[in-house]
């Protein structure tokens, strides 16, 4: 054998055997897999408040948009809340797969309004997104709302896994949960909750409408639900608030399915304080606030009044 | 025109056939328009299953087996009776798995019994061709005393099934682990690049959601063993194998199209045998056989002489050193006989055991709409359509839970996805009718008539966290979507292991009320085993499987 040969042959083998080596030592123990990032952000809705103006206002006309128009010019109108250029994401109740009447989703008819009075504030871009309970497609469609909201020029979003960030909610039952990405990277968010019945809850309305910006397994939250409803509406506190009580849901909420169920009241709040929205809505459906865990715990964490018209409520009849 | 154009149009025919196949299982999926001011019954917008109603073995296993021809079942005769007179040209110019089969023998190979005279040699009529017949007749026999088993091996509904069940979800999780893979804030560029291509390619190609589905291993091992063996006998699946190959083989006893060869021109250079698809003897000194032929016309472009040329009658008198073609099938009357008696034999064999009714599994919930169970494997053919179409993912294919005669038939594990209360999907595609087809008042019901149930919750106390933990929830209360809720609670005091006393509500179920959609068991947060589940008693569709005395049939006089 040459001696060139035999450098050469000798190096390669030595060349692998420390390549193998080394490898094994630079990957040894090493840390990987486990959590996706999180996101540590508390994102910020609010607007200055002004307190000329009422903390909610309730207007009650039989054309929904109407009295959309009435309790949002009441409350400061649609430029107090979303300046020219911001990106808006707009939340409905979208949870069911129901059609309209039945009032298990918000009316198709005020998210339609909403996105469109955004847009005209001179919102950049105005996102409909709710993480459904049943089959998103059937619940966007045959709520109306994909309709509506397109046709006003919203951009409807159907949630798939991948839109899902890791969010750090700092609450004290909700420490880190996957939230839908278009509710925490945005300018502004306008909840759009409906008045319904619920077996655990007495009712829900606005706060609890909030369980639609989480993936997850939020059927855990039902253990702890009243301080997981806080948590929430102390992580994400919407810019504006708007009620639809024009169909409201008195029994087998949160689904329904019988117009039996459904009782007309032909009303629309706006609200930039949730709690008392809350405390407003619950009287639809024959509740006390005081009676109803959440918003009494809200209230006591700060994030409202209960007494909403101490909060400033003016009505539009 | 030339024969190397017809060639070439019979290239395109496949094609376009192919990729018509793969779309309209491609569509078989929640893609509708619908209007909610004037809300009407969702309805597919195109006929899905088309390709499944246009195939002959399906139709007359499915006549003999519950002695009607379903719906559009009647289309098949667009290519049955063709095939009378011409001959097996759906092998050859439309089967999608044919198709797919003669791509893959294609690809050129460099092992030696794949080229020149070993190929010659392999492409010559072979005995073993002869199985599919016995294949097709084990089957008819059994559709005689309604064992339905052609799905397993029909190549329409084994190419649906796997596509719809292996194929696409495969892909579809292939497309996932990419764009996670590259995730965007580890390689910005890279991972916005993924990110752009798989939105791209969703739309059309992968439903909404991510499919799982059950028992797809035996699946996809068929198709892939299908799909190799194409490396070792070219199209050895359409020469061997296939049943409705050997049905149009049989139909084409008295086709009255076919080869003819002249021996004068002939020089014997077995280029004809080189590119024959069916393995049919299409070089002088054999006799053509019509049943195997393709009609590919690969060995009449591929004869330098012109001694073969297709024709209407040709020539039926042969010589000793040519001998005509011949129509006749290769088998005798004693093992086709042999056959159908083994197709009967699969009654006794999958009946006589308790799986069938005796001792049915309970948690085998069949699709909404679905026929009684003797009936609904009289129909269903495994072609996964329901599966495909399901929004929820619900529907899966069995492996055991029906039996070995239930193999691959559709079942509901609701702890992957419920049954949508207002979907009737499922029945719009079977082309069978083994799920009949629901308008939306059969499907939720109404003043006048019951809604369609599929089973019943139970619920399970030792893991229920009101019932046995001193833990609220209601989550199925709140899910379950009956109008009047068949998920009901009762408020009780209980006791935490401290003394300390909790108000909880403790679910409870109305079995009047409850359809079986497996809501309540999906959404339960005691997710490995539901502590609320669903099994099939109180099924609209049968008569014995009934927990309350109300539901007992009623004289069909009193409606």
């Amino acid at each position: 054998m040459h001696r060139r040969d035999f450098l050469i042959r000798t190096g390669q083998a030595v060349a692998l055997a420390a390549v193998t080596g080394g490898a094994g030592i630079l990957f040894h123990n090493r840390e990987v897999g486990g959590y996706s990032p999180i996101l540590a952000v508390k994102p910020q809705f609010q607007i200055e408040p002004d307190s000329s103006l009422p903390a909610v206002t309730m207007a009650k006309n039989l054309d929904p948009i109407t009295a959309l128009h009435q309790s949002l010019d009441a409350i400061g109108g649609i430029r107090r809340f979303i300046n020219a250029g911001e990106r808006v994401t707009v939340k409905p109740n979208i949870g069911w797969d129901r059609l309209p009447e039945q009032a298990a989703n918000t009316n198709p008819l005020l998210v339609g309004e909403m996105v469109r009075l955004c847009l005209e504030a001179g919102a950049a871009e105005v996102v409909v997104t709710d993480m459904s309970c049943n089959e998103p497609r059937r619940c966007f469609l045959r709520s109306g709302i994909r309709e509506a909201a397109e046709k006003a020029g919203g951009k409807v979003i159907l949630p798939v896994e991948y839109d899902f960030v890791q969010v750090h909610l700092d609450g004290q039952m909700l420490t880190t949960w996957p939230v839908l990405k278009h509710f925490v990277q945005t300018d502004k968010l306008i909840n759009m909750p409906i008045v319904k019945q619920h077996s655990l809850s007495q009712c829900t309305i606005a706060m609890k409408n909030l369980y639609g910006i989480l993936g997850g397994p939020r059927h855990q939250l039902h253990q702890q639900i009243d301080q997981s409803i806080v948590d929430l509406a102390r992580f994400c506190t919407p810019t504006l608030t708007v009620v639809d009580a024009t169909r409201v849901l008195l029994r087998n909420g949160p689904t329904g399915g019988s117009l039996d169920d459904v009782a007309a009241e032909n009303s629309v709040m706006c609200a930039t304080d949730q709690v008392a929205a809350d405390a407003r809505g619950a009287e639809f459906l024959g509740l006390q606030a005081h009676r109803v865990g959440h918003i009494r715990l809200a209230e006591k964490s700060g994030l409202g009044t209960m007494d909403y018209r101490a909060a400033g409520y003016k009505e539009i009849v | 025109m030339t024969i190397k154009t017809t060639r070439n149009l019979r290239r395109l025919s496949q094609l376009v056939f192919f990729v018509l196949f793969f779309w309209l299982i491609l569509k078989t999926t929640f893609e509708v328009s619908f209007n909610p001011a004037d809300p009407t019954d969702i309805i597919l917008p195109y006929p899905v299953s088309i390709a499944l109603e246009l195939d002959p073995l399906v139709a007359l296993a499915t006549l003999m087996a519950n002695g009607t021809i379903f719906k559009g079942l009647l289309w098949s005769l667009v290519v049955l009776i063709p095939t009378i007179f011409m001959g097996r040209f759906f092998c050859g110019w439309v089967c999608p798995l044919g198709t797919l089969n003669h791509w893959i023998s294609e690809i050129p190979s460099e092992r030696r019994r794949r080229r020149g005279a070993g190929k010659i040699e392999s492409n010559r009529y072979k005995k073993y061709q002869r199985i599919k017949y016995y294949v097709l007749f084990v089957f008819l026999g059994g559709s005689l005393v309604g064992v339905l088993q052609i799905g397993l091996l029909d190549p329409l509904s084994l190419l649906a099934r796997s596509i719809g069940t292996v194929v696409l979800p495969v892909l579809h999780t292939t497309a996932l682990a990419l764009v996670d893979w590259v995730r965007p804030y580890e390689h910005p560029p890279v991972g916005r690049a993924a990110q752009f291509a798989y939105d791209l390619i969703a739309p059309w190609l992968l439903p909404f959601r991510q499919a799982h589905f059950h028992a797809i291993l035996t699946i996809g091992t068929l198709f892939l063993a299908v799909l190799v063996l194409n490396r070792v006998f070219t199209r050895f699946w359409c020469r061997a194998i296939c049943p409705l190959g050997a049905l149009l083989g049989v139909f084409s006893r008295f086709a009255i199209f076919g080869l003819e060869k002249t021996e004068s021109a002939c020089d014997h250079c077995n280029l004809c045998l080189v590119s024959c698809q069916g393995a049919d003897n299409p070089d002088v000194g054999k006799p053509w056989r019509q049943t195997e032929c393709h009609l590919c016309l690969n060995c009449q472009s591929a004869c330098p002489s012109s001694a073969l040329r297709f024709k209407f009658f040709p020539n039926r008198q042969g010589s000793v050193s040519n001998p005509a073609g011949t129509p006749k099938v290769d088998v005798s009357r004693r093992k086709v006989t042999a056959s159908i008696a083994a197709g009967l034999v699969m009654l006794p064999m999958f009946r006589s055991g308790d799986a069938f009714e005796v001792n049915a599994n309970e948690r085998l919930v069949r699709p909404p709409g679905s026929m009684p169970e003797a009936d609904f494997l009289a129909r269903c053919i495994r072609c996964g359509q329901c599966m495909r179409v399901c929004p929820n993912n619900a529907l899966h294919p069995t492996l055991l839970e029906s039996g070995l005669e239930g193999v691959w038939s559709p079942i509901l594990i609701a702890r992957i996805g419920y049954c949508e209360p207002t979907c009737t999907l499922c029945g719009q595609v079977c082309p069978t009718g083994a799920i009949q087809e629901l308008s939306l008042k059969e499907k939720v019901g109404s003043d006048d008539i019951p809604p369609n149930r599929i089973g019943t919750a139970f619920i399970d106390h030792g893991r229920c966290l009101p019932w046995s933990m001193a833990i609220p929830c209601i989550v199925c209360e709140e899910w379950c979507p009956t109008p009047v809720k068949a998920v009901y609670l009762k408020d009780v005091t209980v006791y935490r292991r401290d003394g300390k006393a909790v108000a909880v509500k403790q679910p409870y179920v109305d079995p009047a009320l409850c359809t079986g959609c497996g809501a309540c068991e999906y959404a339960c947060p005691v997710a490995d085993r539901p502590a609320i589940y669903i099994t099939s008693i109180g099924e609209s569709r049968s008569e014995k499987n009934q927990i309350l005395l109300e539901r007992r049939r009623k004289p069909r006089s009193e409606g």
